[in-house]
């Protein structure tokens, strides 16, 4: 929001001297622990797989070629689409997006709820937000498949207080893993959201209001507009990390339900991998989620210059 | 004629706070109704309880009749206009301005003219594209105006409209909102807590301080004839002395002012003891036989005026104020001076 002019440059020279060694560390790590592995990645995908797991240094496109093209069962036939990794992808966009709808749909009215706690309780309804974060996700995720398994606590209370006859199939389904991705990643739907609605001016709920906008329509027209910001931030801090999650599906989905994240995972695991194709699928995500987040930025960009 | 706006004993209580003490007053239709106050004194809840943003605890508020106090703000035919105008960020001037007339379901066409009607009376159709934030904060002022004006409201509220913009603005913006509120002959409710803004622009004003109206008048009527020390202290400068009444007769008093002087002054009820006199500063002159004897202290230059500050033989300082002219001579500190107090503008008030 800050114009032109509002933000002093400290004059050249002066800073100069500072400022190199002050960033040189944060550049080292930046390029040592993010670019560095993206790098090995994306070189690593074009090269030839070794039988144990590892690489042969010789440059080659069976990582893609395999990824996307079928050549038939012994490789000699002409290539059509390969459709299973395509179905990978697709069951993953999927799914995140589902996990992403059903933070939204939980998360807004838990960060509008919050928001809108005197100023002193927020705190504490934060606090309560992160608790679960304290443990690790492993041994959540392991939990939440011990509460919705056909025995579990859920099905054995919805039984109890007769509900339902049967017990749910809750477990190895699509369902299970959204659940699992809304547990694992609700916060950063929240607090996002939190931060959006915590800036409104209920003022401007009032002079919707005073010009005879009735609740949903002040709603629709002017909260959720102004607060898109959040919105939006939360959707992508929850959809990435889903995308590429591979404990929800893991531990919750079942095989048959197994996303990109599985699927990478695979690829790495001792001998049974192949470590150019997992760092090719890998590369084909990172694309898809720059994609992503290049269409959002550009849609942020065009809204601020409107 | 009905009343625009009728306030019938209006109490409102936040827990065990009062933030209204049964306040009852009558707005005219087409009346520039001011109501005024220094900030806590409840002037601000009043006009949210007329718009519906606050509930009334007791008492009744009628709109042209009809007792408006337990309806939602968005099914109340009156408008207004913020504080800091709550411009909607995201919309541009136009749409904000239209965005009234679309809730009320006018059509697209004829909403869209209405609101470049109403951008043009306030001199902004050049804007219309533009968003809120890309104005002057008198420019969204303007766009406040208009899109409050423009659902054609029965009753239009101004919260503390002009408190956000500079002196110079603030003054053009008097004129123009009188003007505009002649031209429409909408009735307007204005808070605020500056008396020059109040005296200036209203019809009638209503003086508020802890939850109470205190004096309900015209501009004259409640700078000249005060009914109690606050409200004499609160509108414009005055002199507030303890005095005795010594004896009353045909509607005139004797009083002893500190040091012992003796007054004559009207008299409206109060019976012998112990009261408060107002004298305002501009209604003292210097003269060489006054009613009070007294000896200047210190003179302060304003511009305009010169304010004098002389002291009555107790000590007691009194203000007054003498016009910049070469036909008023400026006395020098430590000169003794009589006061000369012009009849009728010594007031004695009810407590």
């Amino acid at each position: 929001m800050a114009g032109p002019g509002s933000n002093h440059a400290p004059g050249p020279g002066s800073w100069r001297g500072i400022l190199v060694p002050l960033l040189l560390p944060t550049w080292a790590m930046i390029g040592i622990f993010l670019l560095l592995p993206v790098l090995l990645m994306a070189v690593y995908s074009f090269l030839t797989k070794e039988f144990r797991g590892g690489v042969e240094w010789e440059f080659s496109l069976a990582a893609y070629d395999q990824f996307f093209l079928n050549r038939g069962l012994f490789g000699d036939e002409p290539p059509t689409v390969e459709w299973t990794y395509i179905t990978v992808f697709a069951r993953s966009i999927a799914q995140a997006a589902g996990a992403t709808a059903l933070c939204l749909l939980i998360g807004f009215p838990t960060a509008w709820f919050i928001a809108t706690r005197p100023a002193s309780s927020r705190g504490i309804w934060l606090f309560l937000i992160t608790v679960p974060y304290w443990v690790n996700l492993l041994i959540r995720t392991v939990s939440l498949r011990f509460l919705i398994r056909e025995n579990g606590p859920l099905n054995d209370a919805l039984m109890g207080v007769g509900l339902i006859s049967e017990p749910l199939q809750i477990i190895n389904t699509n369902l299970a893993v959204q659940l699992g991705l809304f547990y694992s990643y609700l916060p950063f739907m929240v607090l996002p959201i939190y931060a959006a609605v915590e800036r409104y001016s209920f003022a401007y709920s009032e002079a919707a209001a005073d010009l005879y906008a009735n609740r949903w329509v002040t709603l629709r027209e002017i909260v959720l507009p102004i607060v898109r910001p959040g919105i939006v931030a939360g959707c992508i801090l929850v959809f990435i990390p889903s995308l590429g999650a591979f404990l929800a599906p893991n531990l919750l989905g079942g095989a048959k339900n197994f996303m990109i994240g599985s699927l990478i995972e695979e690829q790495f695991k001792k001998s049974l991998g192949n470590w150019p194709f997992g760092a090719a699928v890998s590369m084909i995500l990172m694309t898809l989620v720059l994609i992503v987040l290049f269409v959002q930025a550009r849609a942020a960009t065009r809204q601020e210059v409107r | 004629m009905t009343d625009a706006v009728e306030i019938r004993n209006a109490v409102k209580r936040y827990g065990n706070v009062t933030a209204l003490h049964g306040v009852s007053l009558t707005i005219r239709d087409n009346e520039f109704f001011t109501l005024l106050g220094p900030s806590g004194c409840g002037k601000t809840t009043l006009l949210r309880m007329i718009a519906g943003f606050e509930d009334v605890t007791e008492g009744e508020i009628r709109l042209f009749g009809q007792n408006i106090a337990n309806l939602e703000p968005n099914h109340r035919p009156v408008n207004t206009v913020f504080q800091h105008y709550a411009l909607f960020p995201h919309m541009s001037v136009i749409d904000n301005v239209a965005f009234g007339l679309k809730m009320q379901k006018v059509a697209q066409d004829a909403r869209r003219k209405r609101a470049a009607e109403m951008l043009e009376m306030v001199h902004l159709s050049a804007f219309a594209d533009r968003l809120p934030a890309q104005l002057s904060g008198g420019q969204q002022q303007r766009v406040a105006l208009a899109r409050a004006l423009a659902p054609s409201p029965k009753v239009l509220l101004l919260d503390e409209p002009l408190s956000a913009l500079d002196l110079k603005l603030r003054q053009a913006m008097r004129v123009e909102l009188k003007q505009l509120q002649e031209d429409t002959g909408i009735t307007f409710i204005f808070v605020t807590h500056d008396q020059e803004e109040a005296l200036t622009m209203s019809d009638r004003i209503a003086v508020m301080s802890a939850g109470h109206v205190q004096q309900i008048g015209t501009a004259q009527e409640i700078y000249e004839a005060p009914v109690n020390r606050f409200v004499a202290d609160f509108i414009g400068e005055t002199n507030l002395l303890p005095v005795e009444v010594l004896s009353v007769r045909d509607g005139r008093a004797e009083v002893t002012l500190p040091g012992g002087h003796r007054l004559q002054v009207a008299a409206a009820g109060q019976g012998i003891g112990k009261h408060h006199l107002s004298i305002r500063p501009e209604r003292m002159a210097l003269t060489e036989a006054g009613d009070l004897q007294a000896v200047v202290d210190r003179v302060v230059y304003l511009g305009t005026d010169r304010q004098v500050i002389a002291r009555l033989e107790d000590g007691t300082p009194l203000h007054l104020r003498l016009q910049n002219s070469d036909r008023v001579a400026v006395p020098a500190p430590g000169t003794r001076v009589g006061l000369a107090v012009e009849a009728g503008a010594a007031r004695l008030l009810a407590d």
